[in-house]
């Protein structure tokens, strides 16, 4: 009779530059299914770890603002190939985080794939779409152009663990901002799964950083974070006003938390993408 | 004053002597007092009011006295505002609304010299400046505003997009009338009914607007106008009863205000401070480039929040654009704001020369070298000669804060990198300017600098259908054009 074979288990870490370093201050969390029974646990990330995401965010700006546009639709586009590849995986981690039938943890699976679609074919039409040439009255070529924020801190929903989690990042970075994110605290494991992929579909390392842990912990320290530019509020619920607050420190755009109801699956729009751009406009004398 | 000009001859020139030529005041004809105007009428201050006088800062002549509005007169001028959004203005088409608009457009024109003469007199600013840069922009701004009124549905922000509500606007001191251009006339056009707060020192253009609305026959509530200090600006955008507040001015007034809305439904847009590079490349068209400079940092007093106050100057050619600079501002001619030579008018307030004459003061203790052209300053009201500081480094005071003021400060750069490291390296971001031959170098610069206006061969330009605003600490939103609207409509 074979030996019965010894399951390899997964510590699951935070996802910070690029890499999957434990939390440096050690302290992990258990996570559990919707039915409260132990599934993992996760990195609890501190502090010092928020802090450090915002560096590699900051140094991943430059790099991911600066690729064109088309690069990344075609990254975007990626993120999606990929996950289609895992999907087996994701709709396992769904099930168990959100308690979901397989039927309907595969149709939100199906929905976060296909936003990834959705933000992939934006990147190059954005500009299009909200910028332009104005009609000044005088001599001169004026146009405007939307450009990103540049640092977005991001609380992820708190119930909806990975379309709401992919609703709230991919509009972030696919107009060149990169992204510091807090993970439901109590459903981090699909997110965890998603930088996964992240990590191996040509996402420059900086450009999405996921923090699992307690956003009322790290939130605070991201809310006041003097080079962070912008903060989206939309799971931290009671906190953020007190989030916003912190927020004016250096005038952060905020976007405020979404209702808890608020639907995922329907089609987004483009405020997600705009709350989180500058216009930018240029003037040049015409003349011979 | 009239007929008298402060100065019997030009300060600053000494190769021409210019014949005064002060334009009349008699085209003003002041209140000795005004109200509020709340509900289309003009209403003394309730209880818990007081009153102040508004000066000529040129002169320190006592022009009118207004109310300092309570948060008694602000609860009632917002439900004036609200009976009016809700009767009224959220009900009309916005072909009628915009007709309203345009109405407002042609009085501005109409009474354009007489505006023009009672913003001189309350700001400080030249004449010519008032008449040929404010007003035709006030009138321009409710004229572009107006053709928006009826057309929101296709401006980009969905197919129904509707109105916010009561807006609470915060306007400041360095453009009076034309901030209250750039607050109310999108506002109005999307449908929204606004509580417009002027600045302390300038408040008689506002109240001079209130005439002209009650001359277009504006509804009742759909302006109203209160006059007062940091208190009234507070009690109005704290109010529970407005849906948005759209404020100009400080940056840490504008923080404030962020604070004070956290955790509210109220949409917010702030215009705030700035401390703009403005970027000489050695191949820059040297002339135009000297006066891009003046144009920049000169302009209004320096009183302009998008103003370039750091002149960054590529090291080969800044001891000739210093040169040039200094030549160039000794023909400036400093002194009566009414009359039409001046280029550089009074400071607005004692206070803002208190706060030039400060920093002023640390930029030399610093280190930095101070010069200004030979000028005689008026005996009476608020001067500041055009001051240029040399010898500048990114530590100083003078190249990190606003100074808000005629005051220039000289940086050199040998790359366009250092020059970009430098330009950005700033909690601003409202404006930036860049001066040189080479095309692909003004696109380079003008996508790297981190500003919501970039001048490029050219400086100070403005126009209606031009998005205005910062990046980082200089605010939120936009002013100008179709994405000006975005600030008052709902997707």
């Amino acid at each position: 009779m074979a030996e019965p074979r010894i399951d390899v288990r997964k510590t699951h870490k935070l996802y910070l530059g690029g890499k999957f370093p434990r939390s440096e201050s050690g302290r992990s969390y258990e996570v559990t299914d919707s039915r409260g029974r132990f599934v993992a646990n996760a990195a609890l990330a501190s502090r010092k770890d928020a802090r450090d995401a915002v560096v590699a965010a900051r140094a991943a700006f430059p790099g991911w603002s600066g690729a064109t546009a088309y690069n990344r639709g075609q990254v975007l586009y990626r993120v999606a190939e990929v996950m289609e590849g895992r999907r087996e995986q994701f709709v396992a981690d769904v099930c168990a985080a959100e308690g979901l039938a397989r039927r309907a943890a595969s149709s939100v699976v199906d929905a976060s794939i296909d936003r990834w679609v959705w933000y992939a074919g934006w990147t190059d039409k954005l500009a299009s779409v909200v910028g332009g040439a104005n009609s000044v009255a005088g001599p001169y070529f004026n146009f405007s152009v939307p450009e990103p924020t540049g640092v977005v801190a991001v609380i992820a929903p708190q119930s909806s663990s990975l379309l709401g989690l992919v609703s709230v990042v991919a509009p972030v970075i696919a107009t060149g901002n990169t992204a510091v994110v807090l993970s439901s605290r109590s459903m981090p494991l699909p997110g965890v799964t998603l930088a996964e992929v992240l990590a191996t579909s040509d996402v420059p390392g900086g450009v999405v950083n996921l923090l699992t842990g307690d956003p009322a912990e790290t939130a605070p320290w991201l809310a006041s974070h003097m080079d962070v530019n912008a903060i989206d509020l939309c799971g931290a619920g009671a906190d953020g006003l007190a989030l916003e607050v912190a927020a004016a420190d250096n005038l952060k755009r905020v976007r405020r938390p979404q209702e808890a109801d608020h639907d995922w699956t329907a089609e987004p729009g483009i405020d997600a993408m705009t709350s989180f751009l500058e216009t930018k406009t240029v003037w040049h004398p015409l003349g011979l | 004053m009239a007929g008298k000009p402060l100065l019997s001859k030009p300060v600053l020139s000494k190769h021409w002597e210019y014949a005064p030529a002060p334009e009349s005041r008699s085209v003003v004809s002041l209140l000795p007092s005004y109200g509020l105007f709340i509900d289309g009428a003009f209403v003394d201050g309730g209880a818990g009011s007081g009153s102040f006088k508004t000066i000529n800062p040129a002169t320190e002549e006592v022009l009118t006295e207004v109310v300092e509005a309570s948060s008694a007169d602000v609860d009632r001028a917002v439900a004036a505002a609200r009976k009016a959004y809700t009767r009224t203005w959220s009900k009309m088409s916005g072909r009628e609304r915009g007709k309203y608009l345009f109405r407002i457009a042609r009085l501005v024109q109409e009474r354009a010299r007489e505006l023009a003469v009672a913003e001189t007199l309350d700001n400080g600013k030249p004449i010519k400046e008032s008449r040929d840069v404010d007003l035709p922009l006030v009138a321009a701004h409710f004229f572009h505003y107006a053709g928006w009124a009826d057309k929101l549905a296709y401006a980009g922000f969905g197919p129904n997009p509707a109105s916010l509500g009561v807006c609470a606007q915060v306007i400041p001191w360095n453009f009076p009338l034309l901030m209250l251009a750039w607050k109310i006339a999108p506002a109005l056009a999307a449908g929204n009914t606004v509580v417009l707060k002027p600045a302390e020192t300038t408040p008689l253009t506002a109240l001079l607007f209130a005439e002209i609305c009650q001359q277009a026959d504006l509804p009742p509530g759909v302006v109203n106008i209160i006059t007062g200090a940091g208190a009234t600006g507070q009690a109005l955008v704290e109010h529970p009863g407005i849906d948005k507040v759209a404020f100009t001015g400080s940056t840490e007034v504008g923080k404030a205000i962020a604070r004070a809305v956290a955790g509210t439904d109220k949409k917010v847009t702030l215009e705030l401070g700035g401390k703009a590079a403005n970027i000489v490349f050695d191949d820059a068209p040297m002339d135009q480039a000297i006066e891009g400079i003046v144009r920049g940092v000169f302009f209004n007093q320096g009183h302009v929040c998008c103003a370039g106050t750091r002149l960054l100057v590529q090291e080969s050619v800044a001891d000739d654009v210093v040169k040039a600079l200094k030549r160039r501002l000794k023909t400036l001619r400093l002194g009566d704001p009414m009359d039409k030579n001046t280029d550089i008018g009074a400071i607005n307030s004692a206070v803002q020369l208190g706060r030039i004459r400060a920093m002023t003061d640390i930029g030399e203790a610093e280190g930095a070298e101070r010069w200004s052209p030979k000028c005689d300053l008026p005996a009476r009201g608020f001067w500041y000669p055009p001051t240029v500081f040399t010898g500048v480094t990114q530590a100083h005071r003078i190249a990190r804060e606003e100074i808000f003021g005629p005051v220039l400060s000289v940086l050199t750069f040998r790359t366009p990198k250092e020059a970009l490291e430098k330009a950005n390296n700033t909690p601003y971001g409202l404006s930036a300017g860049v001066w040189t031959d080479k095309g692909s170098r003004i696109l380079w610069m003008s996508q790297h600098l981190r500003a919501g206006v970039v001048w490029a061969n050219t400086f100070n330009q403005f126009d209606p259908a031009s998005p205005f605003g910062g990046y980082k600490e200089s605010g939120y939103g936009r002013e100008g054009g179709r994405h000006g609207l975005e600030a008052y409509l709902h997707g």
